[in-house]
Protein backbone atom coordinates (compact mmCIF):
# COMPACT_ATOMS: atom_id res chain seq x y z
CA UNK A 1 0.00 0.00 0.00
CA UNK A 2 1.31 3.28 -0.78
CA UNK A 3 2.93 5.38 2.21
CA UNK A 4 1.45 8.85 3.07
CA UNK A 5 3.20 12.02 4.35
CA UNK A 6 2.29 13.09 7.71
CA UNK A 7 3.11 16.25 9.07
CA UNK A 8 2.57 17.03 12.95
CA UNK A 9 3.93 19.10 15.36
CA UNK A 10 4.99 16.89 18.70
CA UNK A 11 5.88 18.48 22.07
CA UNK A 12 6.26 21.44 20.11
CA UNK A 13 8.82 19.91 17.94
CA UNK A 14 7.65 19.09 13.40
CA UNK A 15 8.02 15.95 12.71
CA UNK A 16 7.51 14.87 8.56
CA UNK A 17 7.46 11.19 8.16
CA UNK A 18 5.78 8.55 5.37
CA UNK A 19 3.66 5.89 7.10
CA UNK A 20 1.53 3.50 5.61
CA UNK A 21 -2.33 4.17 6.08
CA UNK A 22 -2.63 1.53 8.99
CA UNK A 23 -0.10 2.20 11.26
CA UNK A 24 -1.58 3.81 14.49
CA UNK A 25 -0.15 6.57 16.19
CA UNK A 26 1.02 4.73 19.39
CA UNK A 27 2.94 2.82 17.09
CA UNK A 28 4.42 5.35 14.79
CA UNK A 29 5.11 7.12 18.70
CA UNK A 30 6.48 4.96 19.85
CA UNK A 31 8.69 2.64 16.62
CA UNK A 32 9.05 5.32 14.28
CA UNK A 33 9.46 8.23 16.74
CA UNK A 34 11.05 6.55 19.63
CA UNK A 35 8.82 8.34 22.06
CA UNK A 36 7.66 5.66 23.75
CA UNK A 37 6.27 7.43 27.14
CA UNK A 38 2.51 6.70 25.75
CA UNK A 39 1.93 2.96 26.90
CA UNK A 40 0.56 0.10 24.60
CA UNK A 41 -1.86 -0.84 26.93
CA UNK A 42 -5.34 -2.92 25.66
CA UNK A 43 -5.42 -1.76 22.21
CA UNK A 44 -8.96 -1.91 22.37
CA UNK A 45 -9.42 2.24 23.31
CA UNK A 46 -10.34 1.01 27.19
CA UNK A 47 -7.26 1.26 29.50
CA UNK A 48 -6.29 4.78 28.69
CA UNK A 49 -2.49 4.05 28.98
CA UNK A 50 -2.07 5.49 25.22
CA UNK A 51 -3.48 8.70 25.42
CA UNK A 52 -2.53 11.27 24.69
CA UNK A 53 -3.66 15.40 23.49
CA UNK A 54 -4.10 16.04 19.89
CA UNK A 55 -5.26 19.60 19.08
CA UNK A 56 -6.04 20.36 22.82
CA UNK A 57 -8.60 17.18 23.24
CA UNK A 58 -7.54 13.59 25.11
CA UNK A 59 -7.59 11.04 22.46
CA UNK A 60 -6.49 7.15 22.70
CA UNK A 61 -3.40 6.81 20.18
CA UNK A 62 -4.43 3.21 19.74
CA UNK A 63 -7.08 3.66 17.87
CA UNK A 64 -6.65 6.61 15.91
CA UNK A 65 -4.47 6.53 12.94
CA UNK A 66 -1.36 8.82 12.52
CA UNK A 67 -2.63 10.05 8.74
CA UNK A 68 -5.20 10.83 10.48
CA UNK A 69 -2.96 13.88 12.57
CA UNK A 70 -1.66 15.72 9.41
CA UNK A 71 -1.34 19.07 10.53
CA UNK A 72 -2.15 18.32 14.29
CA UNK A 73 0.00 19.83 17.64
CA UNK A 74 0.02 16.71 19.89
CA UNK A 75 1.18 16.64 23.31
CA UNK A 76 2.51 13.28 24.77
CA UNK A 77 3.85 12.55 28.36
CA UNK A 78 7.60 13.40 27.43
CA UNK A 79 6.48 17.24 26.45
CA UNK A 80 4.80 17.81 30.14
CA UNK A 81 7.69 18.90 31.61
CA UNK A 82 9.54 21.93 30.60
CA UNK A 83 13.25 22.66 31.36
CA UNK A 84 13.75 19.72 33.52
CA UNK A 85 10.73 21.41 35.96
CA UNK A 86 8.00 18.50 36.35
CA UNK A 87 4.66 20.18 35.71
CA UNK A 88 2.05 20.29 38.18
CA UNK A 89 0.48 16.61 37.40
CA UNK A 90 3.52 15.16 37.59
CA UNK A 91 4.37 16.94 40.95
CA UNK A 92 1.37 15.82 42.44
CA UNK A 93 1.85 11.77 41.28
CA UNK A 94 5.40 12.31 42.72
CA UNK A 95 4.13 13.94 45.73
CA UNK A 96 1.06 12.19 46.56
CA UNK A 97 1.96 8.96 45.34
CA UNK A 98 -0.32 8.57 42.52
CA UNK A 99 1.25 5.29 41.32
CA UNK A 100 2.46 1.86 42.00
CA UNK A 101 3.43 -0.01 39.05
CA UNK A 102 3.59 3.29 36.75
CA UNK A 103 1.64 1.30 33.91
CA UNK A 104 -1.40 3.46 33.54
CA UNK A 105 0.88 6.88 34.65
CA UNK A 106 1.73 8.57 31.22
CA UNK A 107 -2.18 8.35 30.57
CA UNK A 108 -3.47 9.21 33.85
CA UNK A 109 -0.79 12.43 33.89
CA UNK A 110 -1.81 13.59 29.95
CA UNK A 111 -5.49 13.13 30.61
CA UNK A 112 -5.30 14.95 34.16
CA UNK A 113 -3.19 17.73 32.16
CA UNK A 114 -6.59 18.30 29.59
CA UNK A 115 -8.80 17.81 32.67
CA UNK A 116 -7.29 20.53 34.87
CA UNK A 117 -7.01 22.51 31.31
CA UNK A 118 -11.00 22.30 30.40
CA UNK A 119 -11.73 22.65 34.58
CA UNK A 120 -9.61 24.08 36.88
CA UNK A 121 -11.09 23.69 39.50
CA UNK A 122 -12.81 19.68 39.38
CA UNK A 123 -14.72 18.51 42.53
CA UNK A 124 -13.68 14.99 43.47
CA UNK A 125 -16.12 13.93 41.26
CA UNK A 126 -15.32 15.41 38.05
CA UNK A 127 -11.89 14.18 38.64
CA UNK A 128 -13.41 10.47 38.71
CA UNK A 129 -15.81 11.41 35.80
CA UNK A 130 -12.49 13.15 34.03
CA UNK A 131 -9.92 10.46 34.82
CA UNK A 132 -12.70 7.31 33.78
CA UNK A 133 -11.40 6.80 30.69
CA UNK A 134 -8.11 5.45 32.14
CA UNK A 135 -7.90 2.73 34.17
CA UNK A 136 -5.14 1.26 37.04
CA UNK A 137 -5.18 -1.82 38.64
CA UNK A 138 -3.03 -0.87 41.60
CA UNK A 139 -3.93 2.12 43.37
CA UNK A 140 -7.55 2.07 43.63
CA UNK A 141 -7.25 5.50 42.10
CA UNK A 142 -7.32 7.42 45.82
CA UNK A 143 -3.96 8.48 45.45
CA UNK A 144 -4.48 9.67 41.81
CA UNK A 145 -7.72 11.77 42.84
CA UNK A 146 -5.26 13.43 45.35
CA UNK A 147 -2.57 14.02 43.02
CA UNK A 148 -4.90 15.57 40.29
CA UNK A 149 -6.32 17.48 43.64
CA UNK A 150 -2.56 18.67 44.57
CA UNK A 151 -1.82 19.84 40.80
CA UNK A 152 -5.37 21.67 40.27
CA UNK A 153 -4.03 23.66 44.28
CA UNK A 154 -0.86 24.58 42.65
CA UNK A 155 -1.88 25.79 39.37
CA UNK A 156 -4.70 28.16 40.87
CA UNK A 157 -1.92 29.48 43.45
CA UNK A 158 0.53 29.72 40.44
CA UNK A 159 -2.46 31.63 38.63
CA UNK A 160 -2.80 33.94 41.41
CA UNK A 161 0.41 34.56 42.37
CA UNK B 1 -25.64 -3.47 1.77
CA UNK B 2 -24.72 -5.76 -1.28
CA UNK B 3 -27.22 -8.58 -0.72
CA UNK B 4 -26.03 -10.34 -3.87
CA UNK B 5 -22.77 -12.40 -2.44
CA UNK B 6 -23.21 -13.65 1.37
CA UNK B 7 -21.06 -16.17 3.05
CA UNK B 8 -22.50 -17.72 6.10
CA UNK B 9 -20.44 -18.93 8.83
CA UNK B 10 -21.04 -21.29 11.30
CA UNK B 11 -19.31 -21.98 15.10
CA UNK B 12 -20.22 -23.51 17.80
CA UNK B 13 -18.66 -22.95 20.72
CA UNK B 14 -18.53 -25.64 23.43
CA UNK B 15 -16.25 -25.21 25.72
CA UNK B 16 -17.05 -21.16 26.63
CA UNK B 17 -20.90 -20.65 26.32
CA UNK B 18 -22.42 -23.64 24.28
CA UNK B 19 -24.09 -21.30 22.27
CA UNK B 20 -24.04 -21.27 18.17
CA UNK B 21 -23.00 -18.22 16.22
CA UNK B 22 -23.76 -17.64 12.91
CA UNK B 23 -22.13 -14.37 10.72
CA UNK B 24 -22.43 -13.12 7.35
CA UNK B 25 -19.77 -11.78 5.57
CA UNK B 26 -19.41 -10.81 1.76
CA UNK B 27 -16.53 -12.22 -0.05
CA UNK B 28 -14.12 -9.28 1.05
CA UNK B 29 -15.10 -10.96 4.44
CA UNK B 30 -16.45 -7.74 5.44
CA UNK B 31 -18.89 -8.42 8.20
CA UNK B 32 -22.27 -8.03 7.67
CA UNK B 33 -24.38 -9.49 10.21
CA UNK B 34 -23.46 -11.43 13.84
CA UNK B 35 -26.07 -13.03 15.68
CA UNK B 36 -24.07 -12.06 19.19
CA UNK B 37 -22.62 -8.73 20.33
CA UNK B 38 -18.79 -8.32 19.30
CA UNK B 39 -17.58 -8.63 22.73
CA UNK B 40 -18.54 -12.74 22.76
CA UNK B 41 -17.32 -12.52 19.22
CA UNK B 42 -14.15 -11.50 20.20
CA UNK B 43 -13.17 -14.09 22.32
CA UNK B 44 -14.62 -16.75 20.01
CA UNK B 45 -11.83 -15.34 17.10
CA UNK B 46 -8.86 -15.61 19.80
CA UNK B 47 -10.52 -19.60 20.14
CA UNK B 48 -9.65 -20.20 16.32
CA UNK B 49 -6.80 -17.87 15.27
CA UNK B 50 -4.70 -17.39 18.79
CA UNK B 51 -2.58 -14.58 18.79
CA UNK B 52 1.14 -14.80 18.82
CA UNK B 53 3.41 -13.45 21.37
CA UNK B 54 5.14 -10.19 20.14
CA UNK B 55 1.50 -10.01 17.67
CA UNK B 56 0.78 -6.35 17.26
CA UNK B 57 -2.80 -5.43 16.68
CA UNK B 58 -2.35 -3.48 13.48
CA UNK B 59 -5.04 -3.24 10.81
CA UNK B 60 -4.65 -4.72 7.77
CA UNK B 61 -3.16 -3.01 4.61
CA UNK B 62 -5.80 -0.12 3.55
CA UNK B 63 -5.81 2.59 1.14
CA UNK B 64 -6.21 5.84 3.18
CA UNK B 65 -8.81 8.73 1.14
CA UNK B 66 -9.91 11.97 3.22
CA UNK B 67 -12.16 14.31 1.34
CA UNK B 68 -12.97 17.52 1.84
CA UNK B 69 -16.78 17.46 0.97
CA UNK B 70 -20.04 14.96 0.98
CA UNK B 71 -19.99 15.45 -2.75
CA UNK B 72 -16.16 13.88 -2.91
CA UNK B 73 -16.61 11.33 -0.26
CA UNK B 74 -19.86 10.24 -2.32
CA UNK B 75 -18.31 9.98 -5.54
CA UNK B 76 -15.45 7.64 -3.57
CA UNK B 77 -17.75 5.70 -2.35
CA UNK B 78 -19.68 5.04 -5.93
CA UNK B 79 -16.32 4.24 -7.40
CA UNK B 80 -14.84 2.08 -4.88
CA UNK B 81 -18.19 0.05 -3.88
CA UNK B 82 -17.83 -2.93 -1.85
CA UNK B 83 -14.10 -2.48 -1.13
CA UNK B 84 -14.40 0.45 0.43
CA UNK B 85 -15.81 2.35 4.34
CA UNK B 86 -16.27 5.15 6.12
CA UNK B 87 -14.00 6.14 8.63
CA UNK B 88 -16.03 8.29 11.59
CA UNK B 89 -14.50 8.33 14.70
CA UNK B 90 -13.34 4.73 14.03
CA UNK B 91 -13.83 3.80 17.64
CA UNK B 92 -16.04 0.82 16.24
CA UNK B 93 -14.08 0.18 13.00
CA UNK B 94 -10.48 0.31 13.89
CA UNK B 95 -10.86 -2.26 17.08
CA UNK B 96 -13.08 -4.14 14.04
CA UNK B 97 -10.33 -4.18 11.56
CA UNK B 98 -7.47 -5.12 14.06
CA UNK B 99 -9.09 -8.19 14.69
CA UNK B 100 -10.09 -8.73 10.69
CA UNK B 101 -13.53 -8.56 11.26
CA UNK B 102 -13.53 -6.11 8.51
CA UNK B 103 -11.18 -5.75 5.99
CA UNK B 104 -11.69 -2.58 3.95
CA UNK B 105 -9.63 -2.35 1.06
CA UNK B 106 -10.10 1.89 1.41
CA UNK B 107 -10.98 3.80 4.61
CA UNK B 108 -12.64 7.06 3.67
CA UNK B 109 -12.07 9.36 6.12
CA UNK B 110 -15.32 12.04 6.81
CA UNK B 111 -12.86 13.82 9.52
CA UNK B 112 -11.93 16.42 7.47
CA UNK B 113 -15.14 17.44 5.93
CA UNK B 114 -16.62 20.39 8.06
CA UNK B 115 -20.46 20.67 6.66
CA UNK B 116 -20.58 17.32 8.49
CA UNK B 117 -20.28 18.71 12.06
CA UNK B 118 -22.00 21.08 13.88
CA UNK B 119 -25.34 21.31 15.95
CA UNK B 120 -27.74 24.45 14.73
CA UNK B 121 -31.27 25.42 14.90
CA UNK B 122 -32.80 26.27 11.15
CA UNK B 123 -36.51 26.08 10.36
CA UNK B 124 -37.92 25.11 13.46
CA UNK B 125 -35.69 21.81 13.94
CA UNK B 126 -32.63 20.63 15.74
CA UNK B 127 -29.69 19.93 13.14
CA UNK B 128 -26.94 17.64 14.05
CA UNK B 129 -24.56 16.96 11.46
CA UNK B 130 -23.61 13.42 11.39
CA UNK B 131 -19.25 13.84 12.25
CA UNK B 132 -20.50 15.62 15.33
CA UNK B 133 -18.47 14.19 18.36
CA UNK B 134 -20.31 13.34 21.51
CA UNK B 135 -18.52 15.69 23.56
CA UNK B 136 -20.03 18.76 21.27
CA UNK B 137 -23.02 17.07 22.35
CA UNK B 138 -22.39 16.68 25.83
CA UNK B 139 -21.87 20.56 26.34
CA UNK B 140 -23.99 21.92 23.82
CA UNK B 141 -26.22 25.30 25.24
CA UNK B 142 -28.52 24.39 22.47
CA UNK B 143 -29.36 20.52 23.12
CA UNK B 144 -29.56 21.53 26.76
CA UNK B 145 -32.70 23.95 26.19
CA UNK B 146 -34.31 21.93 23.44
CA UNK B 147 -33.27 18.47 23.27
CA UNK B 148 -31.84 17.93 26.55
CA UNK B 149 -31.96 13.87 26.43
CA UNK B 150 -28.98 14.12 24.05
CA UNK B 151 -26.60 15.56 26.33
CA UNK B 152 -27.99 13.78 29.13
CA UNK B 153 -27.97 10.42 27.86
CA UNK B 154 -24.09 11.46 26.08
CA UNK B 155 -22.81 11.44 29.73
CA UNK B 156 -23.31 7.42 29.97
CA UNK B 157 -21.74 7.07 26.53
CA UNK B 158 -18.13 5.34 26.38
CA UNK B 159 -15.72 7.72 28.54
CA UNK B 160 -13.81 10.85 27.89
CA UNK B 161 -11.09 10.38 25.27
CA UNK B 162 -13.14 8.42 23.07
CA UNK B 163 -16.27 10.94 23.47
CA UNK B 164 -13.25 13.44 21.64
CA UNK B 165 -13.39 11.17 18.64
CA UNK B 166 -16.53 9.19 18.47
CA UNK B 167 -19.71 10.49 16.30
CA UNK B 168 -23.56 10.63 16.63
CA UNK B 169 -23.33 9.67 13.29
CA UNK B 170 -20.77 6.44 13.39
CA UNK B 171 -22.86 5.53 16.43
CA UNK B 172 -26.02 5.41 14.90
CA UNK B 173 -25.03 4.04 10.97
CA UNK B 174 -22.99 1.54 12.48
CA UNK B 175 -26.31 -0.41 13.19
CA UNK B 176 -25.00 -1.93 16.96
CA UNK B 177 -27.83 -2.50 18.87
CA UNK B 178 -25.42 -1.91 21.55
CA UNK B 179 -24.79 1.60 20.35
CA UNK B 180 -26.71 4.27 22.20
CA UNK B 181 -28.25 6.81 19.87
CA UNK B 182 -30.10 4.14 17.62
CA UNK B 183 -32.80 4.07 20.91
CA UNK B 184 -32.42 7.88 21.92
CA UNK B 185 -33.44 8.95 18.42
CA UNK B 186 -36.07 6.45 18.11
CA UNK B 187 -37.75 7.67 21.63
CA UNK B 188 -37.11 11.49 20.17
CA UNK B 189 -38.81 10.65 16.55
CA UNK B 190 -35.64 11.89 14.70
CA UNK B 191 -34.90 11.91 11.12
CA UNK B 192 -31.72 10.91 9.56
CA UNK B 193 -30.67 12.24 6.32
CA UNK B 194 -29.20 10.36 3.88
CA UNK B 195 -27.40 11.33 1.04
CA UNK B 196 -26.12 9.31 -2.04
CA UNK B 197 -25.27 10.14 -5.63
CA UNK B 198 -28.71 10.26 -6.50
CA UNK B 199 -29.46 13.07 -4.09
CA UNK B 200 -30.88 13.32 -0.30
CA UNK B 201 -33.39 11.28 1.19
CA UNK B 202 -34.87 11.25 4.85
CA UNK B 203 -35.52 8.09 6.71
CA UNK B 204 -37.29 8.37 10.66
CA UNK B 205 -35.36 6.61 12.99
CA UNK B 206 -37.89 3.93 13.58
CA UNK B 207 -37.56 2.88 9.78
CA UNK B 208 -33.60 2.89 9.65
CA UNK B 209 -32.42 -0.23 11.43
CA UNK B 210 -33.04 -3.51 9.84
CA UNK B 211 -30.99 -5.91 12.12
CA UNK B 212 -27.73 -6.32 13.58
CA UNK B 213 -25.31 -4.00 11.56
CA UNK B 214 -28.16 -3.66 8.77
CA UNK B 215 -29.55 -0.16 7.82
CA UNK B 216 -31.58 1.24 5.75
CA UNK B 217 -28.54 3.42 4.37
CA UNK B 218 -27.23 2.44 0.76
CA UNK B 219 -23.64 0.99 0.30
CA UNK B 220 -23.03 4.27 -1.83
CA UNK B 221 -24.57 6.71 0.73
CA UNK B 222 -23.68 8.73 3.81
CA UNK B 223 -25.73 9.68 6.66
CA UNK B 224 -25.30 12.74 7.19
CA UNK B 225 -27.63 15.16 8.98
CA UNK B 226 -29.71 13.93 12.13
CA UNK B 227 -32.81 16.13 12.26
CA UNK B 228 -35.18 16.49 15.76
CA UNK B 229 -37.90 18.57 16.49
CA UNK B 230 -37.34 20.86 19.64
CA UNK B 231 -38.78 18.78 22.63
CA UNK B 232 -41.86 21.38 23.74
CA UNK B 233 -41.92 23.41 27.41
CA UNK B 234 -41.91 21.04 30.41
CA UNK B 235 -41.21 17.93 28.51
CA UNK B 236 -39.79 15.21 30.81
CA UNK B 237 -36.64 13.29 29.40
CA UNK B 238 -34.20 10.67 30.56
CA UNK B 239 -31.73 7.84 29.39
CA UNK B 240 -31.27 5.59 32.09
CA UNK B 241 -28.12 2.50 31.42
CA UNK B 242 -27.14 -0.51 33.29
CA UNK B 243 -24.15 -0.81 32.56
CA UNK B 244 -20.89 -2.85 34.32
CA UNK B 245 -18.30 -0.18 33.98
CA UNK B 246 -17.32 3.43 32.01
CA UNK B 247 -17.08 2.25 28.98
CA UNK B 248 -19.35 -0.94 28.11
CA UNK B 249 -22.31 -1.11 26.03
CA UNK B 250 -25.60 -1.39 28.39
CA UNK B 251 -26.90 -4.22 29.88
CA UNK B 252 -29.87 -2.78 28.67
CA UNK B 253 -30.58 1.27 28.72
CA UNK B 254 -34.43 2.54 28.21
CA UNK B 255 -34.43 6.10 26.60
CA UNK B 256 -37.89 8.02 27.56
CA UNK B 257 -39.73 11.38 26.51
CA UNK B 258 -42.67 12.13 28.45
CA UNK B 259 -45.12 14.88 28.24
CA UNK B 260 -48.00 15.10 30.92
CA UNK B 261 -50.92 17.31 32.03
CA UNK B 262 -52.62 17.07 36.05
CA UNK B 263 -50.18 13.81 37.26
CA UNK B 264 -51.47 12.24 33.94
CA UNK B 265 -49.47 11.05 30.87
CA UNK B 266 -50.47 12.74 27.84
CA UNK B 267 -47.70 11.42 25.34
CA UNK B 268 -44.72 9.41 25.65
CA UNK B 269 -42.19 7.82 23.83
CA UNK B 270 -39.83 4.93 24.93
CA UNK B 271 -36.64 3.52 23.09
CA UNK B 272 -34.95 0.30 24.50
CA UNK B 273 -31.07 -0.29 24.05
CA UNK B 274 -29.61 -3.74 23.28
CA UNK B 275 -32.10 -5.86 23.87
CA UNK B 276 -32.88 -7.29 20.45
CA UNK B 277 -31.60 -7.09 17.01
CA UNK B 278 -31.77 -3.39 16.73
CA UNK B 279 -32.57 -0.69 18.72
CA UNK B 280 -36.73 -0.79 19.49
CA UNK B 281 -39.63 1.71 19.92
CA UNK B 282 -42.15 -0.07 23.14
CA UNK B 283 -45.17 0.77 21.67
CA UNK B 284 -47.13 -1.11 23.50
CA UNK B 285 -46.33 0.46 26.71
CA UNK B 286 -46.64 3.67 25.17
CA UNK B 287 -50.36 2.72 24.28
CA UNK B 288 -50.53 1.48 27.81
CA UNK B 289 -49.53 4.92 29.98
CA UNK B 290 -51.71 7.09 28.05
CA UNK B 291 -54.00 8.80 30.32
CA UNK B 292 -52.67 7.13 33.16
CA UNK B 293 -50.61 8.40 36.37
CA UNK B 294 -47.26 6.68 37.00
CA UNK B 295 -48.10 4.78 40.05
CA UNK B 296 -46.59 1.15 41.11
CA UNK B 297 -49.39 -0.60 39.34
CA UNK B 298 -49.02 1.06 36.11
CA UNK B 299 -45.56 0.79 35.89
CA UNK B 300 -44.95 -3.04 36.72
CA UNK B 301 -47.82 -3.14 33.41
CA UNK B 302 -45.25 -1.10 31.87
CA UNK B 303 -42.66 -3.24 33.09
CA UNK B 304 -44.46 -6.25 31.72
CA UNK B 305 -45.24 -4.84 28.32
CA UNK B 306 -41.52 -3.28 28.02
CA UNK B 307 -40.23 -6.72 28.81
CA UNK B 308 -42.75 -8.63 26.31
CA UNK B 309 -40.75 -7.01 23.23
CA UNK B 310 -37.29 -7.78 24.16
CA UNK B 311 -35.34 -10.24 22.50
CA UNK B 312 -31.81 -10.01 23.82
CA UNK B 313 -28.95 -12.31 23.28
CA UNK B 314 -27.41 -13.81 26.45
CA UNK B 315 -23.65 -12.79 26.86
CA UNK B 316 -21.14 -12.29 29.51
CA UNK B 317 -23.47 -8.94 30.80
CA UNK B 318 -26.12 -11.74 31.53
CA UNK B 319 -28.75 -14.01 30.10
CA UNK B 320 -31.52 -12.93 28.44
CA UNK B 321 -34.05 -13.20 31.32
CA UNK B 322 -32.31 -11.02 33.36
CA UNK B 323 -31.57 -8.23 30.60
CA UNK B 324 -35.32 -8.66 29.62
CA UNK B 325 -36.28 -7.74 33.23
CA UNK B 326 -33.84 -4.66 33.32
CA UNK B 327 -35.08 -3.18 29.83
CA UNK B 328 -38.39 -3.16 32.07
CA UNK B 329 -36.77 -1.95 35.15
CA UNK B 330 -34.32 0.95 33.30
CA UNK B 331 -38.25 1.79 31.58
CA UNK B 332 -39.52 2.43 35.04
CA UNK B 333 -36.75 4.13 36.31
CA UNK B 334 -36.47 6.41 33.23
CA UNK B 335 -40.29 7.25 33.50
CA UNK B 336 -40.09 7.97 36.75
CA UNK B 337 -37.06 10.27 36.50
CA UNK B 338 -39.00 12.05 33.59
CA UNK B 339 -41.66 12.44 35.18
CA UNK B 340 -39.46 14.57 37.85
CA UNK B 341 -38.07 16.62 35.65
CA UNK B 342 -41.87 18.22 34.96
CA UNK B 343 -42.61 21.00 37.00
Amino acid sequence: MTKKLVSMTINGKKYEEAVEPRTLLIHFLRENLNLTGAHIGCETSHCGACTVDIDGESVKSCTHLAVQCEGSDILTVEGLAKNGVLSAVQEGFHLEHGLQCGFCTPGMLVRSYRLLQENPNPTEAEIRAGISGNLCRCTGYQNIVKAVQYAAKKLQETATA
Amino acid sequence: MNKSRFYCLVFVDYELFQNIFIFVTNKKMNLLYITKNVEKYIIHHSVFKPHEPGDKMIPPEFDYHAPTSVTEAIHLLSELGDDAKILAGGHSLLPMMKLRFAEPAHLIDLNRIPQLRGIKEEGGLIKIGAMTVENEILHSDLLKEKVALLPDAVRWIADPQVRNRGTIGGDIAHGDPANDHPAIAMALDATFLLQGPQGVRSVKAVDFFQGTYMTDMAANEILTEIHIAPLPQNTGCAYIKLKRKTGDWATAAAAVVLQMSQGKVTKVSIGLTNVADTAIRATQAEQLLIGKELTDEVLSQVAAAVSAVCHPADDLRGDAEYKTAMAGEMTKRALLAASAKIS
